[in-house]
């Protein structure tokens, strides 16, 4: 089997049994209120995290490109309550037109 | 607020569509520059189903790097998926091997758009996982069939797209005055990614911000005892509408 085929297979059953992990051990079943409560967190925590990453990560360094830009132009489209399609397409332009330009 | 329906995911997840697809194309055309050949790439797309591993697989064997290099940079970048499926994993039903192929579907758009008070959103999280499994491997076919002839999604700003979907998902959870302790998360969770960003490999410092969770222990327990009982009762989130309805539109 050549590299690319071992990596393709490993990496995807790797990430099925990822993913089936909590579903499988734990599904269907209510989380208990002590645990829901830090639960709850997880959503902010990551969203927040995967913000960041992808706004100013590039490789293993942080930067400022037009994708900071972009999240600035999205931030105060939430703020005026604009829908996520304006939202997403707001962020998409500016990046777009920033890059246009330079 | 009741439960949303396949058809509240797949509308919630319409406005990343061009998005997904153009990134799918991407990886195509990455995959085939760094001599991954077409099955292969579609296979990937198919089976691993998510973005920033693939990218990281394409990258690590096209600049020359071994299976073990490859295989451990995407296997980090997905170990993301385990507190986030041990998440969701309440919301799923039926058999295992029905929880597990339903379990595919959990990527980070998915998993945030059925995010709700006290759980997740079955229908949603399958419906807009549903649709953008559908984008990502049309867009990856695209991509290994049109090779270069595509133009790159960063120039027209496609990149910028994600930050921004994951900071609108975001807000509605943050808004609540009662409750600071998901701000609190957010900013903990943001600063771990950031400072960590420059000195561990890929992947990690998403990982290592779901700790800002642990601020959960400071919150007061919740008041009402519903969770305990299925069916579960979905509440309105104070301050504002449910979110699938802020989604959509």
């Amino acid at each position: 089997m050549n590299v690319v085929w071992l990596c393709v297979l490993v990496v995807g059953v790797a990430t099925i049994a990822i993913k089936a992990s909590g579903p499988l051990l734990a599904g269907g079943r209510e989380v208990p209120q002590s645990t829901a409560r830090v639960v709850d967190l997880l959503a902010p925590a990551v969203l927040a995290a995967l913000v960041a990453t992808q706004a100013f990560a590039s490789d293993d360094d942080l930067v400022l490109d037009e994708r900071a830009a972009g999240l600035l132009a999205a931030g105060i489209a939430i703020v005026l309550r604009a829908p996520l399609l304006v939202v997403v397409l707001v962020a998409a332009v500016t990046a777009a037109l920033l890059r246009a330009l330079a | 607020m009741t439960e949303g329906s396949y058809r509240d995911g797949i509308r919630a997840m319409m406005p990343l569509m061009p998005a997904i697809v153009a990134f799918g194309a991407s990886f195509g055309v990455l995959a085939r520059a760094a001599g991954i050949d077409a099955l292969a790439a579609m296979v990937m797309s198919a089976t691993t189903f998510a973005g920033s591993a693939q990218f990281a697989v394409v990258s690590v064997l096209g600049a020359g790097g071994t299976a073990a290099a490859a295989i451990g940079a995407a296997v980090l970048l997905n170990a993301r998926y385990v507190p986030m499926a041990f998440a969701a994993a309440g919301a799923f039903r039926g058999g295992p091997l029905r929880r597990l192929l339903e379990a595919q579907l959990l990527v980070d758009e998915s998993w945030a758009l059925s995010s709700r008070e006290g759980g997740f959103d079955r229908s949603v999280l399958v419906g807009a996982g549903g649709l953008l499994y559908v984008g990502w491997n049309a867009g990856t076919a695209a991509g290994v069939l049109a090779g270069d002839s595509l133009t790159d999604p960063a120039t027209l700003g496609l990149d910028a797209a994600f930050p921004a979907l994951f900071l609108a998902l975001l807000a509605p959870m943050v808004r609540s005055d009662a409750d600071r302790t998901p701000l609190a998360a957010a900013i903990v969770g943001a600063g771990i990614a950031l400072f960590l960003t420059p000195v561990t490999p890929a992947g990690v410092p998403v990982i290592a911000a779901t700790a800002a969770c642990l601020l959960g222990f400071t919150r007061p327990r919740r008041p009402s005892p519903k969770r305990a009982s299925a069916p579960r009762v979905q509440e309105a989130r104070p301050g504002g509408a449910p979110r699938v309805q802020e989604a959509r539109s």
